[in-house]
């Protein structure tokens, strides 16, 4: 299933090296541009012009431990958050995906209308009706953050589903599935040896979508008040705007390298496969 | 082998219930927390605070003012779609070729995965850092070049501020929706190109342009609908005021009981839902007709 690239390169394909990195020099040059004024804005000395490292340091100055609380458990929050979501993507999602695509094939549609749905209804639409279930989840399985991963795992659908989805139609997984079966391979060496290998890339994908969308969520923490990194971030920034520049900084920048991580650990598997 | 082959009839039809078994929990989730949320919210606009049925609160999706909020979602939403579908496009292009494990990729992936949909008031405040007011663009323009963007008033903190921002998460959206779908043109059909004689130009025309017209035109519709649905960006930057229909809903839900029109809410997420409804139903299609050749 490996493709070599070069074949490729020399049939037209692919553009030319030159083209290659003029496009995407141009468009990382202009798209580090907010990131680099933020991160300018973070070391400069207020009115009088100059740049400190003061901001950078206080954040992690102990005696600054109290003040900033609130806003590393909202931090904790956030992650505890993209866990839990992950988790229900894989759970629930995915093994249903795989059902659907090999036992039956005509509730695809169904699925897949299923799994845009949370386009259509955006999160400020959806918060509105999630206000009185919440109330509901809050007395079943208590008030702890984490049940909040319920709504989150809805909102992710669209991405894990397409994610998923487009991995899903590049492999054929019945034919994939039946050679191993007819080979003697029980089902669950047909799931883990067989069709997991084949979707890594969409599986990690979804991942990847996932935990962003949930670290950047917004919408359905702030109006169910709710406390995540970014409505604490919101809410700290018409006090303390150089805290709330870090922070964002950090926390893309986290992101960022957690994201690499997954996906050079995808990589690396990928390598070792003939 | 023969004794793999035997039993087929009856296991795989108690298989077959056992698998239908399997849809339960996804389904009982979907249904507690989409659907049960969904009418939930959109019903409240058909009834008062006290549970009568009325159509007041549809009635005033229509007023002009309201209208006219749909009006700036529509345009800022298409004008970001467009461009984050070009700029992103061309990006997905030049991806092309490159090894999926190369480290190129692998930050690629995961910058636009970060930038796409961990964004929101986090690019609001890189927004204001960089063009807002005393933005270290807006002076830099000003010291060195004497252009001042701000000529005509502030703009960051309007629906016009809301363009760059947007495109800003389009463009990465755009990258992972379509880079899979460019990615899965068939070596084999440039090949086939190359032996029949065809050029760079015919591949793209003819062949690859075709294959791709689906899934481009579809991943624009969700840049659509990504854009028109954003709340978090435009919440952080326009701290108040109602200039497009998310704002306008929460303006609604803060003060629904000012107004006298207790369920505006819903009205106003009804009305959003039917654009929403029509644009990802073009998707719908569109994405069937990708699934054609990908099979």
């Amino acid at each position: 299933m490996s493709r070599r690239v070069g074949s490729e390169v020399h049939l037209g394909l692919a553009p030319s090296r030159v083209t290659r990195w003029a496009i995407l020099i141009v468009v990382a040059a202009v798209f580090a541009i907010p990131l680099l004024s933020l991160l300018v804005f973070s070391f400069s000395a207020g009115l009088g012009g100059g740049y400190t490292l003061d901001h950078w340091t206080g954040l992690f100055d102990p005696e600054n431990a109290r003040p900033y609380r609130t806003l590393f458990q909202a931090i904790g929050n956030s992650f505890l958050l993209a866990v839990v979501t992950v988790a229900i993507v894989l759970v629930l999602l995915l093994p249903t995906m795989l059902l659907v695509h090999m036992s039956f094939p005509r509730l695809r549609r169904v699925l897949e209308f299923i799994c845009i749905i949370p386009i259509t209804v955006p999160a400020i639409v959806l918060v509105v009706g999630l206000a009185p279930v919440y109330s509901i989840v809050v007395q079943v399985l208590g008030g702890s953050i984490w049940t909040l991963a319920f709504a989150y795992g809805i909102l992710v659908l669209p991405y894990a589903y397409r994610a998923i989805q487009a991995n899903l139609d590049g492999v054929p997984v019945v034919t994939l599935s039946e050679a191993a079966r007819s080979l003697g391979a029980s089902w669950p060496v047909v799931l883990w040896r067989v069709l997991l290998p084949n979707l890594r890339r969409g599986v990690l994908a979804a991942a990847f979508i996932t935990v962003a969308v949930v670290l950047g969520e917004f919408t359905i923490a702030s109006l169910l008040n709710r406390r995540n990194l970014q409505t604490a971030l919101l809410q700290i920034s018409t006090s303390d705007g150089y805290v709330a520049a870090i922070l964002s900084l950090l926390s893309l920048a986290f992101a960022f390298v957690l994201l690499l991580i997954i996906g050079r650990l995808g990589s690396v598997g990928n390598r070792s496969t003939p | 082998m023969t004794t793999l082959a035997l039993p087929t009839r009856k296991p795989a039809r108690t298989r077959r219930g056992w698998a239908l078994l399997g849809l339960t929990p996804f389904a009982v989730y979907v249904l507690l927390f989409l659907a049960i949320p969904t009418v939930l919210a959109v019903g409240t606009g058909f009834f008062t605070e006290d549970g009568a049925v009325t159509l007041a609160n549809l009635a005033g999706v229509v007023e002009p003012a309201v209208l006219a909020t749909f009006g700036s979602s529509f345009w800022v939403s298409a004008v970001t779609a467009v461009i984050g579908a070009v700029i992103g496009g061309l990006v997905c292009y030049a991806m092309l070729g490159t090894r999926a494990s190369g480290a190129l990729r692998t930050i690629v992936d995961s910058a636009t995965s970060v930038l796409a949909q961990f964004g929101g008031v986090m690019l609001a405040f890189a927004f204001i850092a960089s063009i807002g007011g005393q933005g270290l663009v807006t002076v830099w323009l000003i010291d060195t070049l004497g252009v001042n963007i701000y000529e005509n008033g502030v703009w960051l903190y309007q629906v016009p501020g809301l363009l760059p921002v947007y495109v800003y998460f389009q463009v990465p959206l755009m990258i992972i929706t379509f880079l899979p779908a460019l990615e899965g043109l068939k070596p084999q059909w440039a090949e086939a190109n190359a032996t029949l004689g065809g050029t760079r130009f015919t591949y793209w025309m003819r062949i690859a342009g075709p294959v791709l017209a689906p899934s481009f035109i579809a991943s624009l519709l969700l840049l659509f609908a990504n854009a028109f649905s954003s709340y978090a960006t435009a919440a952080a930057l326009i701290s108040q005021g109602s200039q497009i229909v998310p704002l306008q809903i929460r303006s609604a839900l803060i003060s629904e009981t000012v107004l006298g029109r207790e369920n505006m809410a819903g009205a106003l997420a009804l009305g959003m839902i039917v654009v929403m409804v029509a644009v990802m139903w073009g998707y719908s299609v569109l994405a069937a007709r990708t699934s054609r050749w990908q099979r």
